[in-house]
Formats: C-alpha cells, structure tokens, sequence
C-alpha cells in the first residue's frame, strides 16, 4: 500500500515529498550520460544542465551563480560553513579564535562546533535564547566585543519549535566587526522569504529534501570573499572547495524545487499557515491545558515557520503520544531525532527554559506543501483519546 | 491480544516477537534503551544496550512486519538496577542484577506503561513456561531446555506481572530457536549469546566497581586472612569479592595442606576477606528475605520435588522452605557451596517456580 494513502503526514520538517516538477527535471537527467567535468559533448551537455540549475537557484535566491557550491544536502553544507570557514580565518586571526553559535543549532552545526573546541581549535561561546527561542542579541554584543571571532553561525529557523530568527540584527552586530555570518536555512527556504544579498549573511545552507527536491543534495551559498578552507580534496569542482563528482540529475531536480517552492512562498505560507493556526488552536480547545512552545502564531509569519505546530500536553510523554498517533496513522515528531539511539530530552526546549519534564511532554506537527484541512481533522480527532492513553502509561499504576 | 514485545536485539526475543505475530497477537516491537550513553557497536559478548544491537532489532521488527520504537528507560534503569548493583557489592554482597530488571523493570516500569498505553501484555525471549493452574493462576515452570532455561532470573514476578507476560520460547530449546530464526530470515539468527552483566561492557565487574564505586567503596584496600587471623595477603577493595571465590586472590604461598583457598567471609568495613578450603563454604541451611511469590504465599514447603536455585544456571538443591510473615527458612537437605548474601533463592516445586527471596545470611553449622 501506497504510505501516503493511510497516513497522515505531519512530519514535513523531517523530509517533505517530492514535487512533481523536481521528479522530472531529475528523472530527464537519470539516463543520460556525461561527466560535467568532460571535456566532450556529453559532458559539455551535462555541465550546461548543472550550470542552469545554479543560475537558477541564484535567481531564487537572490545569490550570484558563483556563490552556489553543491553539496550533498545541509549537514555537509554546515560542516562546510563551520570548518572551512573557521579553519580560513584562523590562519588570519591566530590560534584558538572565538567560534559563536546558538545553542538551539541543529547538531550538524553544534557538533561540527563542538568537535572543533574539543579538538583545541575554537573558544565557543553560544549564545542563549528566551522562551520563545529567539536569540539574545545583547549577549551577541558582549560575545563580539570581547576577542577575535572567526565566525558566527545562527540558524534562519529553528527545526524544532519554528522559530525565525533576527538574522539581519545578527549581520548588523557582526559587520562592524568584520565577522562573517553564517546561516542554516533548511527549513526557512520555501517557507519564508529568504534573500541571500539582502540578508547580508556571507554563507547560508539549504538542502533539497526539505523543500520538495530529492535527498542527498544541498548547497552552501557562499559569498566569493569569504576564504573557505575544503573539508573534501580531489578534482577540484565547486570552486575547488568541495571535490567530487556532480550529480547532474539530482542538482537538477534540486534547482527545479527550489525554483517552485521559492515562486509559491507566499501562497504557501498563507494556506499552510492558515492549516497550521487552525490544527493548533483545536488541538488546545479538545485538551485544554495543551500549550504551544515557541513564538506565537503570528498570521504574517515573521517569527515563526508556516507550518510549525510545536505542542507541549503535560502529563504525558512525547514518544507515547508518537507510538499512539503512528497506531492511528498519524505521522508527527518528538522534536529532534535522537543522535545517541537514545531519545533525549530536547537541547532545544532545555535552552528556552523548559525542565527535562517538560522537554519530554512533546510533539511538533510539521505541515507541508502536501497538508490538507483532513490531516488537521483527523489529528484533532485523534488526539483526546492519545493523550488520556499516554497520561494513563505515565501515571504510576 | 495487543501485545508489546521486548527486543534486545538478539536471536531470542526477535523469535518471541515473531511467534507473538504469528500466533494473531496485534503486536509492537521495543527496543529498551537502558544505558545512558551506549556504545556504537558490540563488543565482546554482550547482546544488548549498543546502538548496533538497536539497529538489530528494528531490521527483526522490519522483517516480521511490526512496528517498531525505542523507549529510553536508561534514568529507571539507573536507579533501580545499576545503583542497587553498586550498593549491595558495596555491603559485601552479591546482587543479581538480572532479577531486578525483569521485576524493577520489564515487569514494572515496561509492563506499567504498556498496560496504560492499551497493550494487553508484554513477551520476552526469556526461557520459561506459562501455564494456567488448578486454581485458575498462571503458574511458572521451568523451560524445556534445561540449559536455557531463565525462570530463575524471573522468580521475582508476582501473579499480577505473570498475567500480563508472555514466554514463546519456553517450549523451545535453544537449538530450535536459532533454526527458526534462520528460516524466518531474521538475520540476528546466528548472533552470539549475550552472557554476564549488560552493564559491565568488559566482563570485568571487579574493574567496573572499582571505577564506579569511587567514595562509596567501603573500603579501598584490607586484608586477607585465614580463619584463625592469620594476615595471608591484601587487596584493594573487598567489593571485588564474592563469597566462593577462587581466583584472583593473589596469596603469595599455598596453603600449607596445598589446597585451593576460598572466600568464606567479607567484612566491608573492616576491609577484612576470610578465606578457608572449600569444606568450610559449605552451607546447611539459610535465611532470606524480601519474598516474592508468583502466586499464593505458602507456609511451608516440602517434599520431593521442592527445592532452591542459589544462582543464574545452579544445581537444584533439595530442600524444606519455611516462610513466617517477609522471614524465608531455607534448610538444605545436601550442603551448598559458595552461597553469598544477596543472591536470590529461588524456590521451586517440582518445575514450578513458587517464588524467590534474597539471600540475607546462610548458615555453616550442620
């Protein structure tokens, strides 16, 4: 059976379906052959269709061509962003310099960060939130001002809990300062605009599975003054900063992806808001002491992701309610996916404020391109009886 | 029945799954994380509580068609196992931590949550027998493999935890297992049993103790005597002895009627280890306490076929158990050797588990 027909998908800020137009711009490319680094026809043809794509990607995001470096999707891209950049300005800044991030990162971007402190390589410093998760610009300030920074890395959006970050204040703390900036934007791409010379950051990370492209391709959009040391060295292709051979039909598929979601922002962010605001405010009025963690909703989508329902239901645990809902066909998340094999209460909540408790209590809904108004019936349908379930499991017998 | 099915990731309780499954039971896998900061891969013999085993059990659930969840239950776990493991060894006994899981937690914080999440009962791959009695009870009995068999490392549930339990395995031997798991394409089916304790990635429980112990030793060093007090030797730590052990004593001499030497007695606060010749370990009758009983408490129990399991994979030992309030009297009709406070009695009645108790002092006179 077809999983999409019995399930309901609320888990797009995992991994979102392909769309259509991103399936045949990559399948077109799937039997052709051709190195993009050929010298001949083929491969000439080849790097004309990966060169397209950038272009193409460039004029959705605001970006010059050049700027767009392809990688295998954002963990890499992150990797890239925080090593290369760190190890590049270190040559310049001296041993040991200053690395700031925040600590509600992803951990492709904290554990790039704290594998280069625990290596001696990097002072950390992350920056704090408030229980919205918004980042603590005054703490920035103190960080910046004190010694020499290399870099410092701020997510567009938080995964979690949707959270949109301040990132032009961000850039306007760290300009006077000549620090660069760096960005995740996975889950911001498609969902709210995002415009690359505008925000003014100097490198920002998007990958193709969260927006409707395929997985296994991403992009590190870098502005071509930044020095970016390789993680990977071979054949010399994307700017000699990220050796290996191009995956012409996924760049393909990617570029057409981004190029859709970024075209359809606007009325995507109007519906799927508008699904979103409705799943949570049901959800609160059927189990009443329900709470949203994260930004308010906010009908302009300023602060928070579109699709972002993020609900706390005391007295239960989040992975009963999860194991409960999968039952039902209803597809969510805990949060983060567990790194250790072991689910973990969420850095993400325990920085804004939460206690373990609390962090554990639960869910994020993540709607998407694919949502409809009866995946939001059906979860508030299903919910009541999930959470007397799970509060019953969690109360000793 | 909705029933949840415990998956260490190993050949046994991927085929009670498998069997649960079969059998028409709507059944979910879990795997129990219980270490806070498992290892990536297995080492040694261990056959649980590493991500690798983990990622095992999930390709068994994916391949018996079931879903599958990891539940942390590493804090329970901590607490209630790991923890009591370091204070008994700390007092000088010899805990089985095995017991205490299967009644603290598979049967407690597991079962516990799986009733309240609408599960009927939980199934193991664990080696033993359920069965209903004349009096309308779930009776244990021992596996049909004898070597395999577990019920003594289960003698700690109580009727209202056999009710929710599920054992596919007990009609089986081992041999079996392994054979069926081939033939159901589970591919953990030729992995290694996992022995000792899950927590003691090494084996080296001595070591393991000594690490983590740290100012909860009683002691970190003392002597070595013989039973007339004869200084023999030192050691570093009385919480690496067991009562019955041979090796690792380190006596410099023999003993002068060139004997073996055992432990016969720990003193943890003195630091002080008695050891003697083996004669001198043997054990006629002890005392326990803390009883648990899978189904009504008897009074008093003998007979033919009564008798006690002192350890994970002993002899029977045929024997007259008296019980007054929590006090067990255990009186052994052939002495025991190498009985240590702590370990569990378990009691049986020809194969019938009737219920267990801990070993709280034993008895050397005949």
């Amino acid at each position: 059976m077809d999983p999409a027909q019995r399930t309901v998908y609320l888990d797009h800020a995992a991994t979102t379906p392909m769309v259509p137009a991103a399936v045949e711009a990559m399948t077109e490319h799937l039997f052709e052959v051709g190195n993009p680094s050929s010298l001949h026809a083929s491969g000439r043809y080849a790097r004309r269709v990966v060169e397209e794509s950038r272009e193409t990607i460039a004029q959705a995001l605001g970006c010059r061509p050049g700027e767009v470096v392809f990688t295998s999707g954002g963990t890499e891209s992150d990797n890239l962003a925080i090593k290369g950049i760190h190890w590049s300005r270190a040559a310049e800044l001296g041993p040991r310099p200053r690395l700031i991030t925040s600590s509600v990162e992803h951990h492709a971007v904290l554990d790039p960060v704290s594998w280069l402190e625990a290596g001696g390589q990097a002072e950390v410093r992350l920056v704090g939130v408030d229980s919205s998760c918004r980042v603590d610009l005054d703490q920035l300030r103190e960080l910046v001002a004190e010694r020499p920074v290399s870099l410092i890395s701020v997510m567009w959006a938080n995964n979690e809990v949707g959270t949109i970050q301040p990132i032009d204040e961000i850039v306007a703390i760290a300009a006077p300062h000549g620090i660069p900036v760096h960005t995740d934007a996975v889950q911001a791409v498609g969902a709210v605009p995002v415009d690359f010379a505008t925000s003014g950051v100097d490198a920002l990370t998007l990958t193709g599975h969260k927006l409707g492209g395929p997985f296994g391709v991403g992009a590190l959009i870098v502005r071509r003054e930044v020095g970016v040391t390789p993680l990977v060295h071979g054949g010399g292709q994307e700017r000699d900063i990220r050796s290996g051979t191009i995956d012409t039909p996924a760049i393909a598929g990617f570029a057409a992806a981004v190029e859709l979601a970024v075209k359809e922002q606007a009325a995507y962010a109007a519906r799927v808001g508008a699904l979103r605001d409705d799943l949570v405010r049901r959800v609160i009025e059927a189990v009443p002491d329900a709470h949203l963690h994260g930004g308010a909703l906010d009908p302009l989508g300023e602060f928070r992701l579109p699709g972002n329902a993020h609900l706390g239901f005391p007295g239960c645990e989040g992975d009963s309610l999860l194991m409960l809902l999968d039952a039902n066909g209803i597809e969510c998340s805990t949060g983060s996916a567990c790194s250790a094999g072991v689910p973990q209460p969420s850095h993400v909540l325990l920085a804004m404020g939460c206690d373990p408790d609390q962090a554990r209590h639960s869910l994020r809904f993540s709607l998407g391109h694919t949502s409809t108004a009866a995946d939001v019936d059906a979860v508030v349908e299903a919910i009541v009886p999930a959470v007397e379930r799970a509060r019953a499991a969690k109360a000793p017998r | 029945m909705k029933v949840l099915a415990a998956m260490s990731g190993g050949v046994d309780s991927a085929v009670a799954a498998a069997r649960a499954a079969e059998a028409g039971h709507d059944v979910t896998g879990i795997h129990l994380a219980l270490s806070r900061n498992p290892a990536s891969y297995r080492s040694g013999a261990r056959g649980c509580c590493t991500i690798e085993d983990a990622n095992d059990a999930r390709r068994a659930a994916d391949v018996i068609g079931i879903p599958f969840y990891v539940w942390d239950l590493s804090d329970r776990f901590h607490e209630d196992v790991v923890e009591d493991f370091m204070d008994e060894y700390a007092a000088g006994r010899t805990p089985n931590p095995c017991l205490r899981c299967n009644e603290r937690i598979k049967f407690a914080a597991v079962l516990d949550r799986a009733l309240g999440l609408g599960f009927d009962a939980v199934a193991t791959g664990h080696y033993a027998q359920l069965r209903t009695g004349a009096d309308g009870n779930v009776e244990m009995h021992r596996a049909v493999d004898d070597g395999k068999d577990q019920s003594y490392v289960l003698g700690v549930l109580d009727q209202d935890q056999l009710r929710h339990a599920l054992f596919p395995l007990g009609g089986s031997t081992k041999a079996a297992v392994r054979e069926e798991a081939a033939r159901r394409g589970l591919l953990v089916a030729d992995k290694p049993d996992s022995h000792d304790i899950c927590f003691v990635a090494n084996g080296d429980t001595a070591g393991w103790l000594r690490e983590k112990l740290g100012d909860r030793a009683p002691n970190h060093g003392g002597e070595i005597r013989d039973e007339d007090g004869a200084v023999l030797g030192t050691h570093s730590g009385s919480y690496a002895f067991t009562i019955g052990q041979r090796r690792g004593l380190r006596l410099g001499h023999p003993a002068p009627d060139g004997k073996p030497r055992f432990v016969l007695d720990i003193e943890p606060v003195s630091g002080t280890v008695t050891v003697g010749a083996r004669d001198r370990l043997a054990v006629h009758s002890l005392t326990a306490t803390r009883p648990r009983w899978c189904g009504t408490a008897p009074a008093r129990l003998a007979g033919p076929g009564v008798t006690v399991q002192l350890r994970a994979h002993g002899a029977e030992h045929r024997a007259v158990v008296t019980v007054a309030n929590d006090a067990v009297a255990v009186e052994l009709l052939e002495p025991a050797y190498g009985i240590a406070p702590g370990q569990a009695a378990v009691v049986y009645d020809g194969t019938r588990v009737v219920g267990s108790a801990t070993i709280s002092s034993t008895s050397r006179d005949a």
